[in-house]
């Protein structure tokens, strides 16, 4: 068994700063295991631009943001086990890896999880029909014409209005598609308001909400769609439906952490973000596993969980130096008008601490308050904020310290 | 003439109003003076920036992602499409060489090599 | 060349015939309209070994159900394919299903169904504790099991052309002409086969195919069934297949284990104009769904990872058509093959060879005929130091491709190199499970692709999902 300070289980913007981060704080028997041949993750096949304006400060496509990285992990001579997916992680910390080379076990002194997440697929929707060739998830279109050149279809539709969908909407059309359509289960899109623009009002492609795919048609290849209004329940409304001639629909749903090897390892999760329960390190409720970027919660700029990954790296080279990672603990819950709150436990009230949560719906003029029972700690007021977008607000020692068992994040309308 | 425009330089997405006339335009609702310099191009001179991707001629297995180095005309972004479905590279090519000099006005920049 | 026997379908029983005629010294081939075997009914069904007390006694499907269950569970071990004797209970909930129960229990002694015990609602829910409340009664039939209906079909044709037996797909036959002592069979794209004895295994097309020598005495009433298929975290929910008390229309939605460790629930029974209308409907899911809370009442159904239809080939009548053609000779009708066909396919084999030979067919025994065939899974059911070494001495099977089923790519390389060979996507994954998982081959497909154009030699363009038309990529980009 090969021993290392710090392993890290998956090689995307996550990963590589987490290891980056662990190095620069000391630990220098770091490794990084990805089961790509290459490191970047995700990253490699988001070649449009939009990344880094908050952490870098310029604008970069995806391979050009991982590169940034994958440059900071070379020069540290980090090494890195491409090609090499894990298959088990131990309670001790006792990562089991599969290559071409043959099974590997590495003891670590710290796991960092960093192993992305997946995209919801047709199955778990229940989309009515026959299943034909040319529904993808949009990701997996993304991957066939970015990194493989391949056109997947002439005539689109895309279901869900997510990131990836509208991208990929852009991209289609760029690309010499028609795509007919995007449309939104929900009252309000899921996606960034600036690819809603950019995406598809650029190209006048229609995004119609409330709206679902009912039924897809085509026996071998896709040759069309029905798509219908819902209801207040989410059901299609029958008078509304209407046929879509289309070879190709792309699912932007919804992405999901992939915690498989998480669960395995037996770590205590969040029902709401899918990820593991942490604190402010990002530190798992295992000692010595800790979990970053969109396996732990589903970001919506990279930029972001690279600066999470920074926070688990960090922790877990103070976990393996031993220093003590204080356990003051303080918990966090999601109030009114607030989906979830991270990180879900606080141990350390000697230092600035940053809440990150989403909004449970579309709203305008809001203030964002943090209480202890009815003690308001600290306020953010927000022009207008949706659940597309993470929202942070920090809390100070002081008034960590005056905090209770328990903080609540909220949301309040302003008039 | 007034034009309400969602401002897209960063994920932001401020609200803006665009107000005025052919030589004056004033614009409110940015939160940045980069949010004021785009809705004034937005209504003068749109632009964006494309990416895509290049086939190599000497690798079957790989593309290579180019971008344009600046914006470029909102208008000629299908002419840059076609005409980059018409180029190929040859490896090896590195992140941040230039395959084309000038496309309707910004040169073709490589954002993902091929060894 | 002019072979002795041509089957025509595919599917479980066209597959267990082409098995069961590979033990003689005959010259066979199988024809098949898809790029795959076990596309049609043999492909989506409840995957279910009947016990046997649901036939009438006296018909053909009573005495080869009896017969069929033991032979298939044989022949399940002897081609490594995926099976489990759990049992069966048939539940009752009401006065008048419990009476049913009774007839169930007397036709199961009538049909010889060995160990069947009629058991209280306690004493089942101390054997299957999720089992609902509103139980009253229930039929346990400890002799059923559960198979992989697909993997069974793909390994009796594969054990079959390793005994010499050919196999023709995408052959879609269109004419059959009779004379000289043998049939001509041509196919849409103009290829012919020419057989000494012809058999008809063309499942929900079988009467199509009847009508191509003019016999028009049975005609296909298909039938359709919808399911939905659960994720592994809720297979815990039943051990035993949970029927409910059988009506005209079908035994009824069911809840049962799959043979990996998935729920599956249904089917509903719509009659469909044709056996390709495997459409899903809202109706017919939220109709399984209700009708499994029934027996289960908790089940999580937000767990459900897909949903398909099966279509099955009815007729009006109640039994098995396995009988020689009224107008020509040397040509063997099998039609009609609903529930249990499955369960029967290796009696049905039999009884089909056996009219055969009664039609003239000579049967001499290979001395080399070996029904075994090799375990797909071998390798995911080692141990780590095992698969290290295998690992080293074939490095492909260190390469995970499916990360939500673990499949490698030595699995995937190994189903498109084994008979008979994966040529699609979804060939691909009803040999080794890739794409099945969580994701739906989300990230795996382009793979799976890939290596389908590295081992057979096509380009991307003409890898497809499931054969014809159903084309993965269109194209390189900038051409169209």
């Amino acid at each position: 068994m090969m021993h290392y300070d710090i392993v890290v289980v998956g090689g995307g913007p996550a990963g590589m700063a987490a290891a980056v981060a662990a190095y620069d704080a000391g630990c220098t028997r770091v490794v990084i295991l990805d089961r790509e041949p290459q490191l970047g993750g995700i990253l490699m096949q988001c070649i449009h631009n939009g990344f880094g304006l908050h952490k870098l400060g310029r604008e970069l496509t995806g391979p050009e943001y991982a590169d940034v990285y994958a440059q900071d992990v070379a020069r540290r001579a980090i090494p890195v086990l491409t090609e090499t997916t894990v298959t088990n992680i131990t309670p001790d910390r006792v990562v089991t890896a599969q290559s071409r080379h043959g099974i590997v076990k590495l003891q670590a002194g710290a796991v960092i999880l960093a192993m992305g997440c997946r995209e919801r697929s047709r199955g778990a929707l229940r989309i009515c029909g026959t299943r034909p060739a040319g529904i993808y998830s949009a990701g997996t279109a993304q991957k066939l014409i970015n990194c493989m050149g391949y056109h997947v279809g002439k005539r689109v539709v895309i279901l869900g209005s997510g990131d990836i969908g509208l991208i990929m909407a852009r991209r289609m059309t760029l690309e010499g598609a028609k795509v007919e359509a995007v449309c939104e289960v929900m009252p309000y899109s899921g996606g960034l308001t600036r690819n809603i623009v950019q995406c598809l009002e650029d190209f006048d492609i229609p995004l119609y909400l409330n709206t679902t795919v009912a039924q897809v048609h085509g026996q071998k290849r896709l040759e069309g769609v029905t798509i219908a209004q819902v209801d207040g329940q989410r059901r299609p409304i029958p008078e509304t439906r209407r046929f879509i001639p289309c070879d190709t629909l792309l699912l932007s749903v919804g992405l999901i952490p992939e915690n498989e090897l998480t669960r395995a390892a037996g770590v205590p999760m969040d029902p709401i973000t899918g990820g593991a329960l942490v604190d402010e390190h990002c530190q798992t409720q295992i000692p010595g596993i800790f979990a970053c970027g969109n396996v732990l919660q589903v970001h919506d700029l990279v930029d972001y969980v690279s600066e999470e990954a920074e926070r688990a790296g960090a922790g877990a080279a103070a976990f393996v130096r031993g220093s003590a990672l204080l356990n003051t603990s303080i918990n966090t819950q999601p109030g009114n008008g607030v989906r979830y709150v991270l990180p879900q436990t606080i141990t350390d009230t000697t230092r600035d601490v940053s809440l990150f949560f989403r909004v449970s719906h579309p709203m305008g003029k809001v203030r964002c308050t943090v209480r202890s029972g009815a003690d308001l700690l600290t306020a953010l007021p927000r022009p207008r904020v949706a659940p597309g977008e993470m929202e942070r607000i920090t809390v100070s020692p002081d008034l960590l310290r005056r905090a209770g068992d328990t903080i609540t994040v909220e949301v309040e309308e302003l008039p | 003439m007034t034009r309400e425009l969602t401002c897209i330089i960063c994920p932001k997405g401020c609200r803006l109003c665009v107000e005025g006339g052919d030589n004056r335009l004033t614009v409110r609702g940015n939160a940045c003076p980069r949010g004021e310099q785009y809705a004034i191009a937005e209504c003068t001179n749109p632009m964006r920036t494309v990416t895509a991707v290049l086939r190599v001629s000497n690798r079957y297995d790989t593309m290579v992602c180019v971008k344009t180095e600046s914006p470029v005309p909102k208008a000629a972004m299908f002419a840059v499409m076609e005409r980059l479905h018409q180029t190929t590279v040859t490896a090896p090519v590195s992140i941040g060489d230039i395959v084309m000099d000038d496309l309707f006005g910004s040169r073709i920049v490589v954002t993902k090599g091929a060894i | 060349m002019t072979y002795d026997v041509v089957i025509i379908g595919a599917g479980v029983i066209g597959g267990m015939l082409a098995r069961e005629l590979s033990r003689y010294e005959l010259s066979v081939c199988l024809l098949e309209r898809e790029n795959d075997v076990s596309t049609g009914a043999s492909r989506a069904n409840s995957g279910i070994i009947h016990g046997g007390y649901d036939p009438v006694p006296g018909t053909l499907k009573a005495q080869l159900n009896t017969q069929g269950v033991e032979l298939l569970f044989e022949a399940a071990k002897q081609l490594n394919v995926p099976h489990k004797r759990n049992g069966s209970m048939v539940c009752a909930f009401s006065p008048e299903d419990e009476t049913l129960l009774q007839t169930l229990f007397e036709r199961g002694q009538a049909n010889h169904v060995p160990d069947l015990t009629l058991l209280s609602g306690e004493e089942a829910r101390l054997l299957e504790p999720e089992l609902s409340p509103a139980v009253t009664r229930v039929l346990h039939v400890p002799n059923a099991g559960i198979i992989s209906p697909y993997e069974l079909t793909i390994a009796a044709v594969g054990n079959a052309m390793d005994n010499g037996v050919a196999l023709l797909r995408n052959f879609e036959v269109t004419s059959i002409l009779w004379g000289r002592e043998q049939f001509r069979v041509t196919a849409a794209d103009g290829q012919v086969v020419s057989g000494r004895f012809l058999v008809n295994c063309a499942g929900g097309y079988s009467d199509r195919i009847a009508a191509m020598v003019g016999d028009t005495f049975f005609t296909i009433l298909p039938r359709a069934g919808e399911y939905l298929l659960l994720d592994k975290a809720e297979g815990h929910r039943a051990h035993h297949t949970l029927f409910q008390c059988p009506t005209k229309e079908g035994k009824g939605i069911l809840v049962s284990p799959t043979v990996h460790g998935n729920l599956l629930v249904g089917p509903t029974a719509v009659r469909v104009p044709t056996p390709d209308c495997t459409s899903t409907t809202p109706e017919g899911l939220a109709q399984s769904e209700r009708l499994a809370a029934k027996s289960v009442p908790s089940i999580d159904f937000r767990q459900v990872i897909t949903s398909f239809t099966g279509v099955r080939a009815s007729t009006a009548g109640e039994d098995f058509i396995l009988q020689p053609s009224p107008s020509v000779p040397g040509l063997i009708h099998a039609g009609a093959i609903d529930s249990p066909g499955l369960t029967c396919c290796v009696s049905i084999a039999r009884y089909l060879t056996n009219l055969l030979s009664q039609q003239g067919l000579v049967l001499q025994e290979k001395a080399d005929w070996d029904g075994t065939r090799p375990d797909p899974c071998a390798f995911r059911n080692l141990s780590d130091d095992e698969k290290d070494a295998y690992i080293k001495a074939n490095p492909a099977f260190g390469k995970i491709v499916c990360r939500c089923e673990t499949v490698s790519e030595g699995e995937i390389l190994q189903a498109i190199r084994t008979n008979p060979g994966a040529r699609d996507v979804d060939g691909v994954k009803r040999r080794t499970r890739s794409g099945m998982g969580r994701c739906q081959g989300g990230f795996c497909a382009p793979y799976v692709m890939e290596l389908i154009c590295a081992e057979t030699g096509i380009s991307m363009e003409q890898v497809t999902k499931c054969g014809g038309a159903s084309r993965m990529v269109l194209g390189r980009i900038g051409t169209i």
